[in-house]
């Protein structure tokens, strides 16, 4: 199967030792995480993970499972890209003297939206979000011109198709949810269960 | 007991709510509230005030001094396995804890339920290296169902109370609570016991979908050549009533994975032996000849496959397990049935046509009797002077009648025994599947009589497993537990020996291995014994050790370069399975 892009959201309790619990699943199959979010969620005291790792979908499906066997975890998505909303956020450093000099250096940032976080007399911070290859390529332009720092931030993504995350928490807070919610939903997915 | 005797009971040993009780009280009072009446540890400086509170509960509690961690953590697994309840074992930080982690991977990957207690340094000085600290959290967290520090008192009821939850629920697994030295210490306001029946970002079990329930019983009531493969789930689920109704209502052969053994007795008629890569000849070929294949509570591991893209490709997989991450993780299923065997298979049962299977039955039997011709007779009935593993299994059956609980160690003898020994009843073989732990055997038999003490409980071992724990032997001494050790001495780490054979042109790298005279060992922990060399005096020897009132171990020497057959070699498939 063809490995592509997978965003894995991760709803989980907000305990200590999550991060470690999850990750591990991911270094023990010798499988590199390209990046890695976690912040609150929707839901007040849970935790949400947003996990971009690249993968044939066999193995993402997999992994979930495995995520969501662990006894914090609440849910475990995953979407291609084509399903989500996402963005990566960027923060670029520049000789200020660069700006000033190089008009072209100012009409790229310009062109590729990028924002203005700190001006001083010997460098200027930007900000861009926005899809991988952008920054990437803005990332590429102003490696020509000087780039003091750079750094990306982790994927974040807002799963187009889901309706959050308020009503499953009621359900699993039940000692009797709904079958949905026992069961892992990618079990239902399963291809090829009834076609034989 | 009735329930209402028991809580009477329960009321009049434990301590009442609303009085100031220590962190470390509050450990021991959870374990009463959890009906352990056993804990197998170790004590230490961090575990010090868990130990001192002890010391006021010898009456309620029973606690076992092992001679090593390792020890504990497998005697409480072994207790595990024979009883069916929860296994608790105690150690200090640091060197205390670490010594756990073999036992914990073992516990993980044959899902036994087991809580471990490890004490921590005070939580001030949490990540200064403070003496004997380790990070036991992250150390564990690969090899736990779940692991929690507590460094406030006040957390332990409700935190121990979920560990048991964890451990014993859904598919058992290893818990590990590490509780700081000052949380012990810790006076607070106690507010009584309350079992945990619900975390919120758990689910024990899957709800059962029905018609995944019917679309199995399609395909099964379909099938021309079904066969079942029955592992630990079905005795970890108490379903062995469950599990016979089953196949005996259209009389499905059917085969137990190594953890499987004892869930349906040896004699059964429709039992057709074991799989695996030492299993029987015939599960092995059949495995590729079936045309639905019917897996219970087990989870195909890799010595059960064999070469994965060989592996009952003509056959239809149904899979009932009650752990979603099984489904589909080794061999794809055509049905998951997931749930609890408990539950599934009633239903599946209730759903099936009665068909006659006895002429696909008969095919196993033959294939059965090649088996026998070519390996088994020779193992069981030797026609050399040399004693085979083999024949001494088949001289205890014999004795036994199959009523003993039989612990092995790992390697040649741990195969030679699952594939020989007898069992009449559920929870009677103890092994090390998953993990393969040598030093397993004798610790884990401490434990499993201690779960099981009015049964007679056998640990066979090699001479190079029992000297991983042989200090275990110091356990026995101290506390009496009626362990009969079985030494099958091929004065070789066999089954290593074998593979240098087979696969390494016999070039036998550093697998010679001396032993001490065991019985002298044996001796000096005042346990009685005696070694075998000679056929002529076995039968007595295995009858003197089964009727000595308390321990005994026996030294039966065997063929130093005898293999087990038949085998399946690694990266072949099961019906490339060879008899010689
Ligand atoms: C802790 C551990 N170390 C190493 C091994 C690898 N190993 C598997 S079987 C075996 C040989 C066991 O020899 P012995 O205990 O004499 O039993 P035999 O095979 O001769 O019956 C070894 C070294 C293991 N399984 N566990």
């Amino acid at each position: 199967m063809e490995k592509q892009e997978y965003t894995i959201t991760v709803y989980t309790e907000n305990t200590i030792g999550m991060i470690g619990r999850i990750t591990g699943i991911f270094s023990r199959r010798k499988i590199n995480i390209e990046s890695l979010n976690t912040s609150p969620s929707e839901v007040d005291g849970i935790h949400r993970f947003t996990i971009l790792i690249s993968e044939s979908e066999e193995v993402v499906r997999k992994l979930c499972r495995q995520i969501e066997k662990q006894v914090e975890v609440l849910k475990a998505y995953f979407n291609t890209n084509d399903e989500l909303i996402w963005q990566e956020q960027a923060l670029y450093k520049v000789p200020a003297d660069v700006i000033a000099e190089k008009a072209y250096v100012e009409r790229l940032l310009r062109q590729y939206g990028a924002n203005v976080v700190v001006i001083r007399n010997d460098y200027i911070v930007f900000e861009t979000a926005g899809h991988r290859e952008e920054i990437d390529r803005l990332t590429a332009e102003l490696g020509k011109y000087k780039l003091i720092e750079f750094v990306r931030g982790a994927r974040i993504a807002i799963i187009k198709d889901s309706a959050g995350f308020h009503a499953k928490l009621k359900q699993f807070e039940e000692e009797e949810p709904a079958p949905d919610i026992v069961e892992n939903e990618f079990l239902d997915q399963r291809d090829d269960v009834f076609t034989m | 007991m009735s329930t209402l005797e028991k809580t009477e009971t329960l009321e009049a040993t434990t301590i009442a709510a609303n009085t100031q009780i220590s962190g470390s009280q509050a450990v021991l009072e959870a374990l009463i509230h959890e009906g352990v009446d056993t804990v197998f540890g170790y004590p230490g400086g961090a575990i010090m005030p868990i130990y001192d509170a002890l010391y006021d509960y010898n009456d309620k509690l029973k606690h076992i001094l092992v001679r090593h961690e390792q020890g504990g953590i497998h005697a409480a697994q072994g207790y595990a396995r024979t009883s069916g309840r929860v296994g608790v074992a105690f150690a200090t930080s640091g060197p205390g804890a670490t010594n756990l982690v073999t036992g914990l991977a073992d516990a993980m990957i044959d899902s036994n339920p087991v809580v471990c207690i490890t004490g921590q340094v005070f939580a001030s000085l949490l990540g200064t290296d403070a003496f004997q600290e380790t990070d036991v959290i992250n150390i564990t967290t690969p090899v736990t169902k779940w692991n929690y520090q507590v460094t406030d008192a006040t957390e332990i009821p409700s935190v121990l109370a979920k560990a048991f939850y964890i451990a014993k629920t859904g598919r058992p697994g290893p818990v590990l609570i590490d509780i700081t030295k000052n949380a012990q210490l810790q006076l607070f306001d106690y507010e009584g016991y309350n079992k945990c029946n619900h975390v919120r970002s758990y689910r024990p079990a899957p709800i059962v979908r029905k018609e995944y329930v019917e679309e199995a019983a399609r395909i099964i009531n379909e099938a021309k050549k079904p066969f079942v493969l029955f592992g630990q789930g079905i005795i970890l689920g108490k379903a062995e009533e469950e599990f016979k109704r089953f196949i005996e209502k259209s009389g499905f052969p059917a085969a137990a994975t190594v953890m499987g053994l004892s869930a349906l007795p040896t004699d059964h008629p429709l039992h057709v032996g074991m799989l695996g890569m030492h299993g029987n000849y015939a599960p092995n070929v059949m495995t590729n000849e079936c045309d639905v294949l019917i897996a219970i509570g087990m989870r195909f591991d890799d010595r059960v496959t064999g070469r994965l893209d060989k592996y009952a490709k003509q056959a239809k997989i149904v899979h009932l397990d009650i752990d979603p991450a099984e489904i589909d993780k080794n061999v794809k299923a055509a049905v998951p049935v997931w749930g609890d065997c408990k539950e599934t298979l009633p239903m599946l049962t209730a759903l099936l046509d009665k068909i006659d299977h006895t002429a696909w039955l008969q095919q196993f039997r033959e294939l059965e009797k090649e088996e026998i011709k070519e390996v088994i007779n020779e193992e069981l009935n030797p026609t050399t002077d040399i004693m085979t593993m083999g024949e001494v299994i088949r001289e205890l059956n014999e004795l036994t009648g199959g009523d003993a609980v039989i612990v092995t160690d790992v390697g040649q003898h741990q195969m030679v025994a699952c594939r020989y020994a007898k069992y009449n009843q559920s929870k009677s073989s103890v092994t090390s599947g998953g993990l393969g732990t040598m030093g397993f055997g004798l610790p884990a038999a401490i434990g499993a009589w201690y779960g099981t003490p009015d049964r007679d409980v056998i640990a066979i071992i090699g001479d190079g497993g029992i000297q991983m724990t042989i200090q275990e032997l110091g356990t026995i001494m101290q506390f009496g537990a009626k362990v009969k050790i079985l030494i099958l001495n091929n004065e070789f780490l066999g089954m290593v020996r074998q593979w240098q054979q087979l696969f390494h042109d016999k070039r036998y790298s550093f697998v010679n291995i001396t032993s001490p005279d065991f019985v002298a060992v044996a001796k000096g922990y005042y346990i009685d014994g005696n070694k075998v060399t000679e056929r002529k005096d076995l039968k007595s020897a295995l009858k003197t050790m089964l009727e000595h009132d308390g321990s005994y171990l026996l030294e039966v020497m065997v063929g130093k370069e005898n293999n087990v057959f038949p085998m399946v070699a690694q990266g072949t498939s099961v019906s490339e399975i060879r008899l010689k």
